[in-house]
This record gives structure tokens, C-alpha cells and sequence, in this order.
């Protein structure tokens, strides 16, 4: 039985006057992958940056509509709860140059001050790093800054980091954008395995990893939400006549 | 046109260029003369009597300047305590509210702070914190060389700052960071070349200031550590007994010169290496 | 529509129900949250308290030199006799010490000073003898002033008396000039270091436009770096003079401490900053210390314009 994590009404984003993000409505399902489509500067990170509410952070940005995480309105919430529940991934990799890879992992308890036993953060950090299945690659080197790794590695650690939070949704901004084809190929195979815990929620403007990885896949158009249906109908048999446009390369 | 021309324009250039290096280099002139000047005058009185010793009465040959060390120390200690934590606190402030209107004025002030005589900080010292006690202290001078350091450490650390990537800010706040935290362990532990290095300039800046002393720590012929009491400092001592009459007086007062001198190179020589190390933008 | 727009230091209010919720992680979570708000308002705190500091020098000055603007007016700024002991009060010797000594080491610095900027900027910008010639001039910044009065009671004033005597002055020494040397020396720094980050922006397909004419170096430097930087300069002029009206214990310590009107650049003074410094704590008089205190008002006053307009221009120039 399917159930809704992620729900959206009515909702709307702007910075200042500049209305990005148009009456958007979306039920986003446990447990699955849903991409987010659509030309550059259509509202996509905007609108991922809304459910985490990072969004507010901009000078200037506001917001309205609902935004439900599990019925409850994350705007209702205080922001510190809301991004422990749902975990975000940057378009570039962004590891915490101070820290080790050890540290990075485990960077959201640590530096949010909740003491850990030695044992429970090992645990935590193996089994982050086996879920990205950057284990292998860094057990001997866990004490080394994570700035060392390549970009595809850093991302991946970036992912272990969120991960390591326990979170409810994972939200990824063009995650693979900045990575070579080998690392995207690891990034992307990730997803797979991710979505047994977490529903994924995963902005992209590449079409091919869209219907790669994901079950559902909604298009945004000049800050709409033009169509939202499961990937395969999207891909094969899109309603709106812009979605059939834009899969069929006659923008951009 | 004329070769000859050409020939007179070229003179000219070159003429230009000769007198430019020539005047750009007379600059290094005074401060080699004074460094030869103190070294010579100084090194001879520098001894370890000299250093943990006080100064002696007029007539009497010998002394040290342990008062003034300790005071200078002391002095700038509890200054340092003031204005490093209130001006990372407000070039935090600064770097997080760009456009906010209290930024603006806060930006303005310390503008305007950066620029005051540092006599008139003396005056007003003097008036918060001398006269309403009725007596001259150590800590009125320490407040006001603390006033002094603020928008060199305010500056330093908005600029640095401002440098580091919003990426890094936005990787913490999604992982559910609380702000204190993100500034506390993310965004000041990134910067703290930057910010570390401009509290030790704002150090080698304060170390060397008499005029705001003047009214306020005033000074001290004997060794005192007591902050309510009036205390020596290097540069009061210095000022003190380079004007005076006595020969023995302007020996102490190069010695202590030698001494200054050479902290307040060293501190600025050490930040500037440290900055290139670190490649720390000022 | 409803705005939440969430300036950085609004204060987020949580409903009761969402409080219910998350009460597994509440406890500690809510205290953070407080400690989050906290220090947000102690951060702003901090901003304030550098405008209350201004606005309290400002605030202090101005109260502390009423008795002195109610008992003399305006009239003491150009009233040309100082006798505390009489009671008579004139500032007119002390502007004027500081006008002539400021100007006199401008005038004397400023060819060092472009010196310096043209040579680092437009002629070596790199390699290790600019390296050295840039260290050296910010270390003249460096420098106590306490060393520079010295070095120059020591050295300087000897020299001087010597120059005088050559050329039929009162052979005194200390006095105006001795003075503006050492100003005119500590003061290099300021217009070199920032006359040398304005040269170093003029954008090169200018001066290239000039060479293609076959313009000579010096006639680039004339006819394209000068102009395109002559308000960055000119700030950098501004900002030393700042330094050099209120430098204080170098001052101090070669001008000869006399109130009386200089009556040539190589007579002794005073300037406002070294009476201050020299009869502060001796004022035993209310109108004394007042008149004191007036000079220090007038300083900052001055100082602060100064500043300003020196960092809007330089602020202007950098943005364009
Ligand atoms: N920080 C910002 N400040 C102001 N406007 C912005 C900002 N970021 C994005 N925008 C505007 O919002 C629109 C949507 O941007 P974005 O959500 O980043 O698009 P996408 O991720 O789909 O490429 C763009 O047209 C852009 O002009
Ligand atoms: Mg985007």
C-alpha cells in the first residue's frame, strides 16, 4: 500500500517580486524515486529547496501554500526538525573541509552536539559509507580530510552524510551535474538501493537519468507543474503537449 | 615623425622611470635608519637585569623596564580579552546580514572607529572610565586600546568571511545544524586563518599605542599588576623617558625602543607570513 | 499571498501540536532552538553596540565641550592667543599647527608615496625586489610612533638644527618642520599601499590602446594610469592626511610644545592633538579641559569627514 510522505498544495515560491514556483499540487509516495524535470531556470531547485525550506534562507525569498511532510505542515515545524527529517544533496559536492571523512559522516550529530557512544558512531559511519558503497574505497583512509576524494567519491560522501541522519526524504539537486559518466553510473545505481529506506526525490535536467532512475517523474515549466505521472507513461505517452515537446528536444 | 623625436620622448620615459625608482626607494631609507639607529643605541642596554628589573631612581645607574613588560602585557591581555570576542561577534554579524539597515550603520561605525585619532579614544576613556572612579587604571587603558583593536577584528573577520562559499553554510543548515552551530563549528573553524590573523594585527596595532594610555593607565614607576591601579606599558615608558632631562632615562627608553620595535615587527612579519601560507585574504 | 519571508534573524514559532510531535528529540532540540535565538539577538547586539560605541565618543566629546562652546562660542576656534593661566583660550594656534605640519609632510610625502604605488603597480608589479620595497613601506605603518618621536628627538632634530643654522634660521630643531619629516615618513604607507591596488586595476586593454600608439611609458603612465586612477589617488592622499591631523605622540615629541602662532615652518608649535596629550592632565580648570576637549571634537569631527569621503571614493572606484 502506497503511502503519501510528501504533499503539496497550492503551493507557491518567489524571490521578491519574482514569482518562481506556480500553485504547485504533488503527493509524493513512500519509498520511491520521483525526478523533477524541466529546462534550466523552470523553479526546480526552488522548489526542492521549499520542502527542506532552505528556500527562506535567501534574503528576500518568501513562500505560501502547504507543504506536508507525514500530514504535518512543514511549515509549521521548526526548520531544525524539518531538515533532520528530510536530508538534501547539494549539485556540487560540498564536504566539510575541516573535517576527516570520519567526521563528515557523522558530521550531523557531531557538530550538532549529540554525544554518541565510540561503538554507535563506527556503526554509523561503516554503515553510511557501505550504503553508498564508499566503504571500501575509504576504511583505511577515514581519518584523512574529505577534501583528498574525487568529485564522484565527495558527492557520494555527501549522500553517506545525509544518510547517516536517518531521514525520512532525501532530496538531490542535479547530484550528478558535476561528476564524470563512471561516478554518475555509481551515484545513479545508488538510488536503487536507497529507496528500500527513503523516498528520493531527485532534480534533474538530464532526460536519460530521469528515466533511468526514476519511478515517477513530474516536468515543471516555467515554475507549473506540468505533468506528473509515473515515468514510463511520461516517457511514452505524455498528455501535455509541452512535456511531449520537451522529451522530444523541440526546446532548449 | 622625427627620430630625434622619438629619441627625446624615450629620454624622457626613461628619465621618469629612473626618478620613480629613486623616490620608491628613498621610502625604505628612514626605516632602515631608524631600525640601524635603535639597534645600536639599544642593543647594548638589553640584558637580563634589564628585563627583570624596574627602573631606578634619577642618579642611579642600571634599572630595567620589568614594569613596563609586564604592564604592556597585561595591558594588552585584558584588551585582547575585550574586543576579540565582541568583534568576531559583530564581523559575524556583518558577514551574515549584508543588506539589513543595523548592518549598514554597524559597517559605518566601524568605518568611522578605524579612523578616529587615537587621542581622542584617550579623552574618552578617560571620561568612562577614569573620572567616574577617580583614578587612572589599567583597565580604562585596556578599554580603550580594546576600542582600538575592534574594527581591525571586526573587518577581518567580516572579509573572511564573506570569501567562504555559501555551499558550505547551506551543508550544514540541511543537516539540521542549529545557526550557533553551523557559525560556531563550521563557518568560523573554516575561516580561523583569516580571523586569527587579523586579531594578531589588531595585537601588533595596540601594542605600540601611547596616546590612549596617557590619561588612562598613566603609568607607573613601579611594577604594579593590579588592573585598578594606575600601570607602566612599554610605550608610556618610552614617551616618558625620552623626554625627560637624564641621560641614564634616554638609555632605559632605547632599550625598551629595541624591545617594542622588535615585538611589533615580529607580529606583523609573522602575520604576513602566515597569511601568504595560509593565503588569507586581508 | 502569505509571505514567510524568513529574514536570517526572524524567530521561528512552533505550534503547540508540532512541539507535540517531535517530542522525542524535543528536549534537547528546544533547547538549541533557544540557544539558536539567543545568539542570533547577542550577534545583532554585538552590531549595535559598535553604532552605540560611535554614537557614545561622539555623545561624550560634545558634552564634555559645552562648557567650553557656552564660555568662548565660535570665535575661540580663530582667537589667537592660548594663556590657561589667564584665562584666555584661543584654538587659533593649535588649527594652524595642525594645518601646516598635516600639509607640509603631505606635500613632502606624496611624490614618495606615487612613487611607490607607480613602481609596484605599473612598473614591477612582481618579483622579489617589488616584494621587498612593499613589505618594507607597510612595515613603516608598523612602527610606533613612540619610536618615530624618538628616533626623531635623537636624530632628526640635530640635523635640522644644523640645517637651520645653514641657512639663517633660529637654530631650535625641534618645531613645524621636524615634525612634518616624520609625518611626511609615517604617513608614506597609506596613499602607497592604496594608490598601488588602484593602479593595478586599470583595465590593460587601455594602456594597450595607448603602447598601439606608440605612446612611451611614461606617456601611458601620464595620459592613461594617472587619469584612470587619479580619485583612487586622491583618496589614498585623503586617508594620510587623516593620519598625519591626528597623529599624536611623534607630534608630540619634535614640535616644541609652544602656544604661541608659528610664525615659520621652522618655529615650534603645537598641534591639536599634542596639546591634548601634553596639558590633559594638568587641565585643572573646567573651562581648561573643556577647551582641551573641543580641540578633540573638532579631530574627530574632522577625521571622520575625511575618512568617509575618502572610503566612498575609494568604495565607488573599486565597484565600477
Ligand atoms: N538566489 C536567487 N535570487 C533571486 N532569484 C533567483 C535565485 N535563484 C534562482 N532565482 C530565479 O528563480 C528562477 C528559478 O530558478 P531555479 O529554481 O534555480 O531553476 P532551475 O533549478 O529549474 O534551473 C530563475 O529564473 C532565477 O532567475
Ligand atoms: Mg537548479
Amino acid at each position: 500500500m502506497e503511502s503519501t510522505v510528501i504533499k503539496s498544495r497550492n503551493f507557491n515560491a518567489s524571490f521578491g517580486s519574482n514569482h518562481v514556483v506556480k500553485n504547485v499540487n504533488i503527493d509524493i509516495p513512500r519509498n520511491h524515486v520521483i525526478a523533477v524535470m524541466g529546462p534550466s531556470g523552470c523553479g526546480k531547485t526552488t522548489y526542492l529547496r521549499c520542502i527542506n525550506r532552505m528556500h527562506e534562507l535567501i534574503p528576500g525569498a518568501s513562500s505560501s501554500g502547504e507543504m506536508k511532510l507525514n500530514d504535518e505542515d512543514v511549515y509549521q515545524m521548526h526548520p531544525i526538525f524539518v531538515r533532520l527529517k528530510i536530508g538534501m544533496v547539494f549539485q556540487r559536492p560540498n564536504p566539510f573541509p575541516n573535517l576527516s571523512i570520519y567526521d563528515n559522516v557523522i558530521a550531523g550529530y557531531k557538530l550538532n552536539g549529540i554525544k554518541l557512544p565510540k561503538a554507535e558512531r563506527d556503526r554509523i559511519v561503516e554503515h553510511s559509507l557501505t550504503r553508498v558503497a564508499l566503504w571500501n574505497e575509504v576504511k583505511d583512509s577515514l581519518n584523512k580530510k574529505g577534501s583528498f576524494l574525487s568529485g564522484g567519491q565527495q558527492q557520494r560522501l555527501c549522500i553517506a552524510r545525509a544518510v547517516a541522519m536517518e531521514p525520512e526524504v532525501l532530496l538531490f539537486d542535479e547530484p550528478t551535474s558535476a561528476l564524470d559518466p563512471i561516478s554518475t553510473s555509481t551515484v545513479e545505481e545508488l538510488f536503487h538501493e536507497l529507496k528500500v529506506n527513503y523516498t528520493l526525490i531527485i532534480v534533474t535536467h538530464n532526460m536519460q537519468q530521469a528515466a533511468r532512475v526514476s519511478d515517477k517523474t513530474a516536468f515543471f515549466f516555467m515554475g507549473e507543474l506540468v505533468e506528473y505521472d509515473d515515468t514510463k507513461i511520461m516517457f511514452t505517452n505524455p498528455k501535455d503537449n509541452r512535456t511531449q515537446n520537451y522529451i522530444t528536444g523541440r526546446f532548449s | 615623425m622625427q627620430p630625434s623625436h622619438v629619441k627625446y620622448r624615450l629620454g624622457k620615459s626613461y628619465g621618469f622611470q629612473i626618478l620613480t625608482y629613486i623616490l620608491a626607494f628613498a621610502c625604505v631609507v628612514p626605516l632602515i635608519a631608524i631600525l640601524f639607529f635603535i639597534i645600536k643605541a639599544g642593543v647594548t642596554k638589553i640584558n637580563w637585569h634589564f628585563l627583570v628589573n624596574i627602573p631606578k631612581p634619577v642618579g642611579e645607574t642600571g634599572g630595567g623596564i620589568a614594569n613596563a613588560l609586564v604592564g604592556s602585557i597585561l595591558i594588552i591581555l585584558v584588551a585582547s580579552v575585550i574586543a576579540i570576542p565582541i568583534g568576531i561577534m559583530a564581523g559575524v554579524y556583518l558577514s551574515e546580514n549584508r543588506k539589513s539597515r543595523l548592518a549598514y550603520w554597524c559597517r559605518l561605525s566601524t568605518d568611522i572607529l578605524q579612523g578616529v585619532p587615537s587621542i581622542v579614544i584617550g579623552i574618552v576613556a578617560y571620561f568612562w572610565l577614569v573620572k567616574p572612579f577617580g583614578k587612572f587604571s589599567a583597565l580604562s587603558g585596556s578599554a580603550a586600546l580594546a576600542i582600538m583593536m575592534l574594527p581591525i577584528v571586526i573587518r577581518s573577520t567580516e572579509e573572511t568571511l564573506k570569501l567562504l562559499p555559501d555551499s558550505l553554510k547551506e551543508a550544514a543548515l540541511a543537516l539540521g545544524m542549529p545557526f550557533h552551530r553551523v557559525i560556531f563549528k563550521v563557518i568560523i573553524p573554516v575561516g580561523v586563518s583569516g580571523i586569527l590573523s587579523g586579531v594578531m594585527l589588531s595585537i601588533a596595532r595596540i601594542t605600540g599605542e601611547t596616546a590612549p594610555l596617557l590619561f588612562t593607565a598613566f603609568g607607573n614607576p613601579y611594577l604594579s599588576t593590579k588592573l585598578t591601579q594606575p600601570m607602566q606599558s612599554l610605550p608610556l615608558l618610552i614617551f616618558n623617558y625620552a623626554t625627560s632631562p637624564y641621560n641614564e632615562w634616554h638609555d632605559l627608553a632605547w632599550g625598551a625602543s629595541l624591545i617594542l620595535l622588535v615585538w611589533v615587527l615580529f607580529l606583523n612579519i609573522f602575520t604576513k607570513i602566515v597569511t601568504r601560507k595560509w593565503k588569507v585574504q586581508l | 499571498m502569505v509571505t514567510r519571508s524568513d529574514l536570517p534573524l526572524r524567530v521561528i514559532n512552533s505550534t503547540p501540536e508540532a512541539i507535540l510531535k517531535a517530542k522525542k528529540r524535543a528536549r534537547r532540540s528546544f533547547r538549541q532552538i533557544r540557544t539558536e535565538n539567543v545568539f542570533k539577538r547577542t550577534l545583532s547586539i554585538m552590531g549595535l553596540v559598535i553604532i552605540i560605541l560611535v554614537l557614545g565618543i561622539l555623545l561624550t566629546l560634545v558634552v564634555q565641550s559645552l562648557p567650553s562652546i557656552k564660555a568662548l562660542g565660535l570665535k575661540y576656534l580663530w582667537s589667537k592667543v592660548w594663556d590657561p593661566v589667564q584665562d584666555i583660550y584661543g584654538a587659533w594656534p593649535f588649527l594652524l599647527g595642525t594645518l601646516l605640519s598635516s600639509f607640509l609632510a603631505l606635500i613632502i610625502s606624496i611624490p614618495f608615496s606615487i612613487a611607490v604605488a607607480i613602481f609596484l603597480g605599473e612598473y614591477h608589479p612582481k618579483g622579489w625586489l617589488p616584494n621587498f620595497l612593499k613589505n618594507t613601506v607597510e612595515l613603516i605603518a608598523a612602527v610606533p610612533s613612540v619610536i618615530y618621536g624618538f628616533w626623531g628627538l635623537a636624530v632628526l632634530v640635530p640635523i635640522v638644527r644644523s640645517f637651520e643654522s645653514s641657512i639663517g634660521v633660529e637654530p631650535v630643531g625641534v618645531g613645524i618642520f621636524s615634525s612634518s619629516l616624520i609625518l611626511a615618513v609615517m604617513i608614506i604607507p597609506y596613499a602607497a599601499s592604496l594608490g598601488r591596488s588602484m593602479i593595478h586595476l586599470v583595465p590593460s586593454h587601455l594602456k594597450e590602446a595607448a603602447y598601439g600608439l606608440g605612446a612611451t611609458r611614461w606617456e601611458v603612465i601620464r595620459s592613461v594610469v594617472l587619469p584612470y586612477t587619479k580619485s583612487g589617488l586622491f583618496a589614498g592622499i585623503l586617508l594620510s592626511l587623516g593620519r598625519a591631523l591626528g597623529e599624536t605622540m611623534a607630534v608630540t615629541m619634535v614640535i616644541g610644545n609652544t602656544s604661541l602662532i608659528p610664525k615659520s615652518i621652522f618655529a615650534p608649535g603645537n598641534t591639536m592633538a599634542s596639546v591634548i596629550a601634553n596639558e590633559f592632565t594638568e587641565a585643572d580648570k573646567p573651562v581648561y579641559l573643556s577647551a582641551l576637549i573641543e580641540l578633540g571634537l573638532v579631530l574627530f569631527l574632522v577625521t571622520v569627514v575625511i575618512n568617509l569621503i575618502g572610503k566612498k571614493i575609494i568604495d565607488r572606484f573599486t565597484n565600477e
